[in-house]
């Protein structure tokens, strides 16, 4: 049934619908509706989850780690500096192999104290060992947020499962949540191989030496690599029962056949495909939308920038002192494009539709050095511009 | 043997033999890495023989995870995980989350040091109390960073040597005092909390007992003696909490909704230097310097504190006449 919901709202029923037996989160805006939605759940007895309020992010991530340690399906949810807050615990979880899904509203880091939308949250902690997915809209957060617990549990990886701040948690759409029963015959009992339990004991995360950690890190990378396959089938088995197929690891829209591309992540993605039709005397360019940032999917876009001979890269982060983090990773991996870089859209600055054909000024000449494109370099002092 | 035989029967029993035989729980194998005569391993030890096998541990990171687990090993026999260490009192309140709602009976127990629960875990100790779970926490108390190397917390005792708090010619070691956990755990008027030593292993007992039985949180505070770092000999780590306790220094107490409930008595207590004088960490006291007297004075006085408000010496005479610590009223009898 379509109903129009709150992007909030629909992923607090989307969770709800995977039947976590524990949820822990601690409110940081634009996070908070998300939890409040599933606190209204609990209080309606639409679900007898355990919901623990925590006092921090730090101890959100912490009692949904211990509880998924514990053999119970478990759900938290952050943004911004709670992200960071969290950070040692993210990582904590991933080397344990533990299998959780958190949904990061994505928001600007301070200082200056920023509370609206750009991806420098999770984009701090791609490193931390998650799977990680940007949806470009709500109905997209909604189906990842089910194929996200059964490629953590058959991966034993956590997946963050990232939605744009107030772009999407706070955008009312119009929206498809799948039955409980689509849910139940697709996301089977939680499972988890090393669960804490008195009849079998064993000890989790014990000190390992020099002798077996590297050993352990591969292991843990190489576990990233072969989720690849895993996200494919994940897509793939929920597309078959819901008959929405939001794309796997990438999507390549526009026109396929151009020799020009734009790669976004996150919902800018539609402000651009919106755009290409709002400005038809510019050529089409080939649009991929780069939906799991982690494990990063190198074959995938490769194949999809066959071809190409440019590649404008946007994202809504970077690393301060060196460039774009998505378009660092995408240069190094599609050789022969020429790749641009651009941050947009930084602390919640409105992206606007003409950001088109600004980007596609941009590339049309060699300056590949990346640039904040919707800078205004006049407001700043001139030893800063 | 029929039921009419065992009426009929004589039988001889030999309680000591039979009680040397009775198998005890050991939920921490021996063969671990520990120092000889480490406080915090005896005091674990101690703590899963009477908690049994039917719970779950969440430990923080230090001495007591590293000495008792270095991969493939493990001295557990009992669900163990250990996260972070800033974070155990959370990952146990996750666990008992996760127990709840599988309607399963097993007691979460978290176990962190003094670090992990006096300083940079005392947000989450704090949260999880104030929430309510059903988890036993217990603080293996060696009064300073010892995993690290010795560094001061916010539970090394004032004028302790550590290696951040060194004395010398301008300090007497730590300026600050130990900070007074219990009665801060205390104040979140959880059920049961109480202190214990190793000295005193059957007090100990008991107090897990009755903290295991306890449905919400309850807090161990276990005076764990760390030779290594308090400076004293191997095997006299016992003496070492017995005196603790027999000073006033580390009074043995029960709160229960933050009321006192129950103290160990200490008849004749003793001069805190008999204390001290069996640490390193506590030699530069023991120089002909005014600064020193001093500093004898103010940890005598702290103990003195303790004695006058915790009412040490006991509330009526004592029929067996003893110092009262080994006998009469000790802490958690009430419960046995």
């Amino acid at each position: 049934m379509i109903e129009a919901l709150e992007g909030s709202q629909a992923l607090a029923r989307a969770v709800v619908l995977c039947r976590p037996g524990v949820v822990a989160a601690y409110p940081i805006t634009p996070q908070t509706h998300i939890v409040e939605n599933i606190s209204k759940l609990v209080a309606d007895g639409v679900t007898d989850l355990e919901l623990v309020s925590v006092e921090s992010e730090f101890s959100a991530a912490s009692v949904a780690m211990g509880a998924a340690a514990a053999g119970s399906r478990a759900y938290t949810a952050s943004a911004s500096q709670g992200i960071l807050l969290m950070s040692e615990v993210l990582f904590n979880i991933s080397g344990l192999r533990i299998p959780l899904v958190m949904h990061c509203a994505n928001r600007a880091i301070g200082a200056p104290l920023n509370i609206w939308n750009d991806q420098s949250d999770s984009m701090a902690v791609r490193d931390a060992g998650w799977i990680q997915i940007y949806c470009a809209d709500n109905q997209e957060a909604i189906d990842s947020t089910v194929q996200a617990y059964r490629i953590a549990e058959r991966t034993e990886l956590p997946v963050m499962v990232c939605v744009d701040g107030f772009t999407l948690t706070h955008t009312l759409e119009s929206l498809e949540l799948p039955s409980q029963e689509q849910v139940d015959g697709y996301l089977p009992d939680y499972v988890y191989r090393r669960s804490l339990n008195v009849r079998q004991p064993i000890s989790q995360g014990t000190l390992v030496g020099p002798d077996v950690f590297p050993e352990a890190r591969h292991s843990h990378h190489q576990a990233l690599i072969n989720a690849i396959p895993e996200i494919e089938r994940a897509n793939a088995d929920w597309a078959a029962v819901c008959g929405r197929d939001g794309g796997a690891l990438l999507t390549v829209e526009g026109d396929p056949d151009a020799e020009i591309g734009i790669l976004a992540i996150g919902s800018t993605i539609g402000t651009l495909a919106e755009a290409m039709e709002e400005f038809p005397d510019y050529p089409k360019v080939r649009l991929i939308k780069l939906r799991v940032f982690r494990p990063f999917p190198i074959e995938a876009l490769r194949a999809a920038c066959a071809g190409l001979r440019k590649l404008a890269v946007i994202e809504r982060a970077f690393s301060a002192g060196m460039g774009g983090i998505v378009g660092t990773e995408v240069r190094a991996n599609v050789p022969g494009v020429t790749v641009y870089n651009y941050a947009i859209g930084l602390g919640g600055r409105d992206i606007p539709l003409t950001i088109y054909p600004r980007i596609l000024d941009a590339i049309a000449g060699d300056d590949t050095r990346f640039q904040i494109l919707d800078v205004d370099l006049s407001r700043l002092p001139e030893e800063d511009r | 043997m029929s039921a009419t035989d065992s009426q009929t029967a004589e039988v001889k029993v030999d309680i000591a033999q039979l009680r040397r035989r009775q198998p005890r729980f050991q939920g921490l194998e021996s063969g671990h890495r520990a120092c000889l005569g480490c406080g915090e391993a005896l005091a674990a030890r101690l703590v899963l023989e009477s908690a049994g096998p039917n719970v779950m541990i969440a430990n923080a990171t230090g001495c007591l995870e590293v000495f008792s687990t270095a991969w493939p090993e493990s001295a557990w026999r009992v669900p163990w995980v250990h996260s972070l260490f800033e974070n155990t009192a959370a990952v146990a309140a996750g666990m008992e989350a996760a127990l709840k709602h599988q309607r399963q009976t097993a007691k979460v127990l978290a176990f962190a040091g003094d670090g992990g629960t006096f300083d940079i875990g005392f947000q989450a100790v704090s949260g999880m109390l104030e929430r309510g779970h059903n988890v036993m926490f217990v603080c293996f108390d060696n009064e300073a960073y010892m995993n690290t190397g010795i560094q001061r917390s916010g539970s090394t005792p004032h004028a302790a040597a550590t290696t951040t708090s060194p004395a010398g010619r301008e300090r007497m070691g730590k300026r600050h005092l130990k900070k007074d956990i219990v009665s801060i755990i205390s104040a979140h008027h959880i059920p049961y909390a109480a202190t214990a030593t190793v000295a005193y292993p059957s007090d100990l007992r008991k107090k897990v007992r009755r903290a295991i039985d306890v449905e919400g949180p309850s807090f161990l505070h276990v005076h764990s003696p760390c030779p290594l770092g308090w400076g004293h000999d191997s095997d006299k780590s016992i003496q070492v909490s017995r005196l603790a306790v027999e000073t006033g220094l580390f009074p043995i107490i029960e709160l229960e909704r933050g009321e006192l409930t129950s103290v160990m008595p200490i008849r004749h207590p003793r001069p805190v230097v008999e204390y001290l004088k069996l640490q390193n960490r506590f030699r530069h006291l023991f120089a002909d310097d005014a600064r020193a007297r001093e500093e004898l004075e103010h940890l005598q006085a702290l103990a003195d504190y303790n004695i006058e408000v915790y009412g040490l010496l006991g509330d009526g005479p004592d029929p067996l006449d003893t110092n009262g610590v080994d006998s009469v009223r000790r802490g958690g009898a009430k419960w046995a």
